[in-house]
C-alpha cells in the first residue's frame, strides 16, 4: 500500500473533479470560491492582496496596492535587476533565466528586496517614532548577526550616491501618502526631510515601497515577496527588447576593464600540425 | 559614498580581479588561465578564484572529498526534490540546477547554518584569546542565541557523513588545526552537559577556519556542493512520464482555513 502524502495549507483548498482526483473542480482561496465567483467579481489586485493577507482587501488597500504596482513596475533599464535581464535577452537565454536573473540582483540591499524587508522590520519595531527611527539609521547593522546577507552598506531607505530626492521618488511618496490618511507613508512625508538631513542622504524609492507594503499589513518577508513581484514586469519587456535590439546595441565593456595584476602575454601554443 | 563614486566608475572598472582578452589571453588573479591555471585540476582554480590562495594537495583532496561526500542522489531532500520537480515538469536542465542550488541558501540546512557554524569558531576563538574560559564562551552563546551552530541531536542516530570525514582529515594529517580541536572540545563539553553532538556543519566549518576562510569565502566554496547529487534527480524525473514525481490529488491538500464564504 502506497504511504499517503499530504501538502497543508490555510490558503488553499480543493475540490476535485468527479472523474480524477488530480483535477480541481473548484478552488477556493481564504475560502472564496476563485474560478465560481472572485474572477467575476474580484479585480487582479484585490485578488493578490486577499492572496497575502488572507481577507478581502478595504478599497484604500487596493487603490495603494495599485498605485504602488505602477511606481514600482519598472525601475527602468539603468537599474541593476533589470540589467540583469536585459543580459540574458541579449543572449537569447531562456525567458525564465532574464527574469531569474532580475530576481537574484533585485533581491539585494541596495535599491533591492532585502534593503525593502530590512525597512519594513524597522516599521514593524520603531513604527512613528522619530528617535527611534534615528538611532536605527544611524547604526542599522546593530543587531547584526552572520548571515549569507552581508551588513548593509548605507541607511536603508536612502540612496548613498544621491543628492537630492529624486523627483520619481517625491512624486510617488506625495501620492500615495495622499491615499491613506494616518499611515506610515504619510508620517514618511511629514518626516522625509529630518530624516534625510540626520542621513546626510536623500530619500530614496525602497523606502517608499516599504512604508506603503507595511501600511498594507504585510510582513517583513511577505514585503520582499511582492516587491519582487511587483518589478517583474519591467525586467521582462526590457530583456525582451534587448533581444529585438541584438548585442551591437549593448554596452561592450572589455575595453574598459582594467587589471590590477596582469601577467602579460605567454606564447600561444604551436598547433600548426592540425593546419587550422 | 557620494555621487562621485558613481561618475568616477560611469566608463572604467579599475583593478579588476580579471579579465579575457578575447583572442588572445584570460587572466584570473594575476595569473593566465589557460598557461598556468591551466595545469591545476579544477577545484585547486575554484579555491584560488575564491581566496587568491594556493592549497596543498591534502587540502584539495579533502575539499574534493567533502563535495562527494554532500552529492546525494536522493530526491527526498529539499533541493534536489525542486531539480527533481523540474524535470518531471520539464524545464531545462540549466533552470533545474540552478533552482536546486537557489534553495540551498537555506535557514535549517546549507549555507546559512554553514556561515554560523563558521563565524561561532572564529568568535570563540577570539574569545578565548582574551582570556575566557571555552565554559564561558558556549554558556554565553546559548544564552545569547540558544544555540550553537554546528552542534544538536541528531535526527537519525549518527549523520553517516561524520565518520567518513573524520576518517579522510586523519588520513590528510588534517587534525591538528586550531579550529578542528576548538569544534571537538566544544562537542565533549556539550556532550557532557547537554547531551549534543558536533554536527557535519561543526566538522566542515572547522576544518575550513583552519584553512584560513572567511565565513562569504566558505559560502562561496559551498554554494555547488549539492549540485553531483542533484543531477541524477533531474534525470530521475526527466526519464518518467511528465507530471508523475510524487503527484499530489486533491485529497492531498489538507486544508486548514476558514470555511467557505461568499465574496
Amino acid at each position: 500500500m502506497p504511504e499517503k502524502f499530504e501538502l497543508h495549507s490555510s490558503i488553499w483548498k480543493e475540490e476535485p473533479e468527479p472523474d480524477n482526483p488530480f483535477v480541481a473542480r473548484r478552488c477556493l482561496a481564504h475560502g472564496y470560491d476563485v474560478y465560481g465567483e472572485v474572477i467575476r467579481k474580484s479585480s487582479w489586485s484585490e485578488y493578490i492582496l486577499l492572496l497575502f493577507l488572507g481577507q478581502r482587501p478595504t478599497a484604500s488597500q487596493v487603490a495603494l496596492f495599485e498605485k504602488l504596482a505602477i511606481a514600482l513596475a519598472n525601475p527602468g533599464p539603468r537599474e541593476a535587476s533589470v540589467r540583469a535581464a536585459m543580459n540574458g535577452g541579449v543572449g537569447g537565454s531562456v525567458d525564465a533565466a532574464s527574469l531569474i536573473a532580475a530576481l537574484a540582483v533585485g533581491a539585494g540591499q541596495y535599491g533591492g528586496a532585502h534593503e525593502v524587508y530590512l525597512l519594513v522590520e524597522a516599521w514593524q519595531r520603531h513604527g512613528k517614532k522619530l528617535s527611534n527611527w534615528t538611532e536605527y539609521l544611524n547604526d542599522p547593522n546593530l543587531d547584526y548577526n552572520e548571515d549569507v546577507w552581508s551588513r548593509i552598506e548605507h541607511p536603508p531607505g536612502f540612496d548613498p550616491h544621491g543628492v537630492s530626492c529624486s523627483t520619481p521618488t517625491e512624486q510617488t511618496l506625495s501620492f500615495l501618502a495622499e491615499l491613506m490618511p494616518g499611515s506610515y507613508l504619510e508620517w514618511l512625508a511629514q518626516n522625509q526631510s529630518v530624516l534625510e538631513s540626520q542621513c546626510g542622504l536623500p530619500l530614496a524609492m525602497p523606502a517608499v515601497a516599504a512604508a506603503a507594503l507595511s501600511d498594507l499589513g504585510l510582513s517583513s518577508s511577505q514585503a520582499i515577496m511582492v516587491y519582487m513581484i511587483l518589478r517583474l514586469p519591467g525586467a521582462a519587456v526590457h530583456a525582451l527588447e534587448q533581444e529585438t535590439l541584438g548585442w551591437k546595441k549593448f554596452p561592450a565593456y572589455g575595453p574598459a576593464i582594467h587589471l590590477s595584476d596582469d601577467p602579460g602575454a605567454f606564447p600561444m601554443p604551436d598547433v600548426s600540425r592540425f593546419e587550422l | 559614498m557620494s555621487l562621485d563614486d558613481l561618475k568616477g566608475a560611469e566608463g572604467v572598472l579599475e583593478g579588476a580581479l580579471g579579465k579575457a582578452f578575447l583572442a588572445e589571453r584570460v587572466v584570473m588573479r594575476g595569473r593566465d588561465l589557460h598557461q598556468e591555471l591551466g595545469k591545476k585540476d579544477w577545484l585547486s582554480v575554484y579555491m584560488y578564484a575564491i581566496t587568491g590562495r594556493e592549497f596543498t594537495d591534502n587540502q584539495i583532496r579533502y575539499l574534493n572529498f567533502m563535495w562527494i561526500a554532500t552529492s546525494y542522489p536522493d530526491v527526498g531532500i529539499w533541493p534536489n526534490q525542486v531539480t527533481a520537480l523540474a524535470g518531471s515538469a520539464r524545464s531545462t536542465p540549466s533552470l533545474s540546477l540552478v533552482a536546486g542550488l537557489a534553495v540551498s541558501e537555506a535557514r535549517l540546512y546549507g549555507r546559512k547554518p554553514d556561515r554560523r557554524a563558521m563565524d561561532f569558531f572564529y568568535r570563540a576563538a577570539e574569545q578565548m584569546d582574551n582570556g575566557k574560559s571555552l565554559e564561558q564562551v558556549i554558556e554565553e552563546e546559548v544564552a545569547r542565541r540558544k544555540v550553537v551552530f554546528g552542534y544538536g541531536r541528531p535526527l537519525v542516530r549518527l549523520d553517516e557523513r561524520v565518520a567518513h570525514t573524520l576518517n579522510v582529515i586523519s588520513e590528510l594529517g588534517l587534525d591538528g588545526g586550531r579550529y578542528f580541536n576548538l569544534a571537538l572540545d566544544v562537542h565533549r563539553y556539550l556532550k557532557k552537559t547537554r547531551g549534543l553532538s558536533l554536527n557535519i556543519a561543526a566538522i566542515s566549518a572547522s576544518t575550513m577556519a583552519d584553512m584560513g576562510l572567511s565565513t562569504e569565502e566558505y559560502q562561496l566554496f559551498l554554494t555547488l556542493v549539492f549540485v553531483a547529487g542533484m543531477v541524477p534527480c533531474y534525470l530521475d524525473a526527466k526519464r518518467r512520464k511528465e507530471g508523475t514525481f510524487f503527484p499530489v490529488s486533491c485529497d492531498g491538500l489538507a486544508y486548514s482555513g476558514p470555511g467557505e464564504r461568499a465574496w
